[in-house]
C-alpha cells in the first residue's frame, strides 16, 4: 500500500513506503510520558526546554496555558535556562497533552533529561552568594567598629574602649573567615594536595595569618589587629570569584542543555508494522526506525525501504545533497530531506559516528585543560617572592636589629598581610567579565571564563569552508533567466524542502509566484506540476535536463523544463561571506597565519580558498584528518584558533587552543566552541581577537600595577611602619586602582 | 560610653536580620532566574490564574 500525506503547502506526495500504521501523525507525536518522573506523594514532573520565549507575554501565555488543566499543581518556566518545570497528578500520559498544547502556541519544545543536568555549579554558585553575603555583613559591621578604632587612639578613647571593639571585632571576623573563606581554602588545599600552587595558597596564607595574629594582639591587649582588612580582602576577592563563576557556569548550563537534547526520541517500526515511539538512547542494533522527511538520522544504520536524498554537509562538509536507495549506508546526524524512510540500526546510539565525535572531542577537551591560567602563573612567580621577603624580614629584625622574637614575627607577618593578593585576585576577573559583556553587545558569546586569554595568544587561525568562509547555503548565480521561465522555476520550487529548490526560491524574492496544480515530489529526481495544462518540470539533469549540454564550471545545477520547450539551466553556488576576503586580510597584515580545511572536493575549495585569499587548503579532509592536521601544528608550537560549525569540526573545535563558531552551526559545534559569534558576518572574528588582545594587555597592566603597589607597601611593612588603618587603607586602594584600570577597556577601539 | 552596651548588639542585630533575609531569599530559589524576575514584573497577577 502506497501512503499518501500531504503537507501544508499542499503539495503531495507520493512514496512507495510500506507502512500499515494508518495515521502516522499519531505516532509522530508525544513520547514525553518517558522523560516524566514520578514523585513521592503520586505527582508527575516534566522538564523539557522551550525554544522562543522572549519575553514577558510567553512566559504568561505558557504558563497560563498549561495552568488551565485541573490536575495541574505547579508549573514554572525559567526564563534564564528557557526550562519548563511542570508538576501534575493523574495520568502519565497527560505529558504529551502539554507539550503539544506548548507547540500549538508556537513554541518548540525539545525533550530534555533531568538526570544529565550536573546540578554541581548550580551548588556552587549558591555556595560563593552564601558566602559573600556572609562576608558582606561582617564587613559592614567591623567597619562600624574599625572607623572608630581607626579615627582616635588608645589614649583618647580609653584602652578598655579599643579593646571591647577589638573583641566585638573578632567574635564578627573569626567565624566570617572560617565560613567565606572555605572557597579559597578548598583550592588551596586541593592545589597543594596536586603539589603545586596557585592563587589560593598566598590568600588562604594571608587569611590565616591576619586572622590568628588579630586574635593575639587582641588577646594581649595590643594595636595591630587586621580583623577589618581580613574581612575586606574576603569579600572584594569573592565578588572576583563569583564574576568569574557566572561566566563559566552559563557556558557549562548550555552544555548541559545540549547533551540531555540528544536524548531525543526516534520511532520504531516493529514486526507487526506498528510504530512505536522511544527514546533514541534505548535504540538496539537491528531494530528498524521511520525517519520522516526533514528529520535528522539519530543512529548510524542502513537503508532498507525507500529512497531519499540526504543532506551530508554537517558530517562531511560537502553541499550537495547525496541520493540514498535501499542498502545505502547513514550516518547519525546527517538530515533527512525529501521522503521517508526506514533504516535498520547498525550501531545503537552511544556507539555512532555521532558519538565517536563525542569522544573524540572529550579527548580533545582534556588536553586543552591543561592550559594555565595567567592569573596562576603570576602566583606561582608571587608566592615564593613573598614569602621569602617575609623571611628575610623575620631574620633581619630578630638577627641583626636584635628584636624580640615576637616582634620580629609580627613585621614578617605585616609583609604577608600586606602584600595581599588582592588585587592580583581581581585583576583577571574584573577584565574578563567586562570583555565578555562588551563582545555580548555585539552578538559575539565568550562561553569560557579563560578565552580571551588564550584567544589573545593565537598565531594561526584554521577554518573551515561550508557554513564559516561561506554561508553554507547555496546561492542562484545566473540571473540572467526569461522571466516566465524563472517565475514558474521558482513557483514550483516554493513546494520543496530541497536546498537548491529553496536557494532558487529566494533569489526570486517576494515576486508574485503562480498557482500550480498537481504538484508532485519525485524522489531523488525533483517536482512536477501542471500549469495551464501542461507539465512543468524541475529537478536533476537526468530527468528534466539537456543531457548533451557541455559545461566546463563546476557549479551546482538544477534544471528547469516547460512542456516540450528548450531546458533551462540554473546554476549554484555557495559563495564567500561579504566580509570573508577583508576579514583574512586584516588578519594577514596583523601577522596571523591562516588556512582552510574542509571535508568538500577540491575543486570548490579550491575556488573559495582564492577568493578569501588563503593560500594554504586541505580538501576532502575526513574529521580525524583535520584533527590530525591540528595535532600537527600543534607540535609546531602553533597556537590555533579554529573557527568551524560543522560535526565534522567539532573534534578540532575541542582540541584547539580557542574555538569561534557561527550562531547557525549545528549545536554539537557552538557546544564544542568556545565563542559563538552570530550574524552573517566573518568580521566578528577579528573583533574577538582585538578585544581580546586589549583585554590582554589590561591584564597584565593590571599586574603590574598591583607590583607598584607592592613596591611602595613591602617597605613600609618591612620598616613596621604599617597600622591596621594604612593596610585598610592600602588594601582597598590597591584592588580599586585595578577595577578602574579595568573599565579602560570601555574606551578600547 | 555605656550607651555602646545596647548600640553594638542592636547595630549586630540589625545586620542579622538583613543577612538572614538574604538567606533566605537564596535558599527560596529567588537568585534562580534573574532574568525572568525582570520580565514577570510586566505581568498582573490575574493573568496568570490562580496556580502559581
Amino acid at each position: 500500500m502506497g501512503q499518501q500525506q500531504t503537507l501544508p503547502n499542499g503539495v503531495q506526495i507520493h512514496n512507495t513506503l510500506e507502512s500499515s500504521s494508518p495515521n502516522p501523525d499519531e505516532t509522530e507525536q508525544g513520547g514525553y510520558e518517558l522523560l516524566a518522573q514520578s514523585g513521592e506523594d503520586g505527582t508527575y514532573n516534566l522538564s523539557v526546554l522551550v525554544n522562543g520565549v522572549h519575553c514577558a507575554a510567553c512566559i504568561q501565555k505558557i504558563e497560563s496555558t498549561i495552568a488551565k488543566n485541573k490536575d495541574v499543581q505547579n508549573v514554572r518556566l525559567n526564563f534564564t535556562t528557557r526550562r519548563l518545570a511542570i508538576q501534575w497528578s493523574g495520568e502519565k500520559d497527560q505529558a504529551n497533552i502539554f507539550v503539544k498544547s506548548i507547540e500549538n502556541l508556537g513554541y518548540k519544545v525539545q525533550p530534555f533529561n533531568a538526570d544529565l543536568v550536573n546540578e554541581e555549579s548550580k551548588e556552587q554558585e549558591k555556595f560563593l552568594l552564601m558566602s559573600l553575603g556572609v562576608a558582606g555583613f561582617a564587613l559592614g559591621n567591623i567597619m562600624l567598629l574599625s572607623v572608630g578604632v581607626w579615627s582616635s587612639s588608645g589614649e583618647e578613647m580609653g584602652y578598655a574602649t579599643r579593646e571591647f571593639f577589638h573583641w566585638i571585632s573578632a567574635l564578627i571576623a573569626i567565624p566570617t573567615i572560617l565560613y567565606s573563606g572555605r572557597p579559597f581554602f578548598n583550592s588551596a588545599l586541593g592545589a597543594l594536595k596536586n603539589g603545586h600552587t596557585n592563587m589560593d595558597v598566598p590568600i588562604s596564607i594571608a587569611l590565616i595569618l591576619a586572622c590568628s595574629m588579630s586574635l593575639h594582639e587582641t588577646i594581649y591587649g595590643a594595636e595591630h589587629v587586621y580583623f577589618d582588612s581580613a574581612v575586606m580582602l574576603t569579600f572584594f576577592l569573592l565578588i572576583g570569584r563569583y564574576l568569574d563563576l557566572r561566566a563559566r557556569g552559563k557556558a557549562r548550563e548550555s552544555a548541559n542543555d545540549l547533551l540531555s537534547t540528544l536524548s531525543g526520541f526516534a520511532n520504531v517500526v516493529d514486526e507487526d508494522g506498528r510504530l512505536q515511539r522511544i527514546l533514541i538512547r534505548d535504540l538496539k542494533e537491528g531494530m528498524n526506525i521511520r525517519v520522516a522527511m526533514g528529520e535528522t538520522f539519530p543512529i548510524d544504520g542502513e537503508i532498507i525501504s525507500g529512497q531519499s536524498e540526504v543532506d551530508t554537509s554537517l558530517v562531511t562538509g560537502e553541499t550537495i545533497p547525496r541520493v540514498i536507495e535501499t542498502g545505502a549506508q547513514i550516518y547519525a546526524g546527517t538530515l533527512n530531506l525529501s521522503a521517508p524512510v526506514v533504516v535498520r540500526v547498525a550501531k545503537a546510539a552511544e556507539d555512532s559516528l555521532l558519538a565517536d565525535i563525542v569522544r573524540l572531542m572529550e579527548k580533545a577537551g582534556q588536553s586543552q585543560a591543561k592550559y594555565v591560567r595567567i592569573a596562576d602563573k603570576a602566583a606561582q612567580l608571587y608566592t615564593p617572592v613573598v614569602h621569602i621577603a617575609a623571611a628575610i624580614a623575620f631574620i633581619f629584625w630578630w638577627g641583626v636589629m636584635g628584636i624580640a622574637w615576637q616582634e620580629a614575627l609580627m613585621i614578617a607577618i605585616t609583609v604577608l598581610i600586606i602584600t595581599c593578593p588582592c588585587a592580583l585576585g581581581l585583576a583577571v576577573p574584573v577584565v574578563q567579565v567586562l570583555a565578555s559583556a562588551r563582545l555580548t553587545k555585539s552578538g559575539i558569546l565568550v562561553k569560557s571564563g579563560d578565552a580571551l586569554e588564550r584567544l589573545a595568544s593565537i598565531d594561526t587561525i584554521m577554518f573551515d569552508k561550508t557554513g564559516t568562509l561561506t554561508h553554507g547555503k547555496p546561492s542562484l548565480i545566473n540571473q540572467e533567466h526569461e522571466l516566465n521561465s524563472f517565475k514558474l522555476a521558482a513557483s514550483l520550487a516554493s513546494y520543496s524542502h530541497h536546498p537548491l529548490s529553496k536557494a532558487l526560491y529566494k533569489a526570486y524574492g517576494d515576486n508574485e509566484i503562480v498557482e500550480l496544480s498537481d504538484v508532485e515530489e519525485h524522489s531523488g529526481e525533483g517536482l512536477s506540476a501542471r500549469y495551464n495544462h501542461e507539465l512543468i518540470r524541475l529537478g536533476s539533469r537526468q530527468w528534466c535536463g539537456d543531457k548533451n549540454y557541455e559545461t566546463s564550471d563546476s557549479y551546482m545545477e538544477i534544471w528547469f523544463q516547460h512542456g516540450d520547450k528548450k531546458a533551462v539551466r540554473f546554476t549554484f553556488e555557495d559563495s564567500p561571506r561579504q566580509d570573508a576576503e577583508m576579514t583574512i586580510k586584516h588578519f594577514h597584515d596583523d601577522g596571523i597565519k591562516t588556512l582552510m580545511a574542509t571535508g568538500d572536493l577540491s575543486q570548490p575549495a579550491k575556488a573559495v580558498a582564492s577568493q578569501c585569499g588563503i593560500k594554504e587548503y586541505y580538501a576532502e579532509q575526513k574529521p580525524d584528518d583535520k584533527f590530525n592536521r591540528l595535532q600537527e601544528l600543534k607540535e609546531q608550537k602553533h597556537n590555533v584558533l579554529m573557527v568551524g560549525d560543522g560535526l565534522n569540526d567539532a573534534p578540532v573545535l575541542a582540541g584547539a587552543d580557542i574555538s569561534m563558531a557561527p550562531g547557525s552551526a549545528l549545536d554539537m559545534a557552538q557546544n564544542a566552541a568556545d565563542i559563538i559569534f552570530m550574524g552573517d558576518q566573518l568580521a566578528p572574528v577579528y573583533r574577538s581577537w582585538k578585544t581580546a588582545k586589549a583585554s590582554q594587555s589590561l591584564v597584565k597592566e593590571n599586574f603590574a600595577l598591583a607590583a607598584i603597589y607592592n613596591m611602595i607597601a613591602v617597605p613600609l611593612a618591612f620598616m613596621g611602619y604599617v597600622t591596621p588603618l594604612v593596610a585598610a587603607l592600602a588594601m582597598s586602594g590597591s584592588s580599586i586602582i585595578v577595577i578602574a584600570n579595568s573599565f579602560r577597556l570601555r574606551f578600547a577601539k | 560610653m555605656s550607651v555602646l552596651a545596647y548600640l553594638i548588639p542592636v547595630a549586630l542585630l540589625l545586620g542579622l536580620i538583613g543577612l538572614a533575609g538574604f538567606i533566605w531569599s537564596l535558599k527560596s530559589g529567588q537568585y534562580d532566574d534573574l532574568d525572568g524576575a525582570a520580565q514577570r514584573i510586566l505581568l498582573d497577577d490575574d493573568e496568570l490564574g490562580p496556580k502559581q
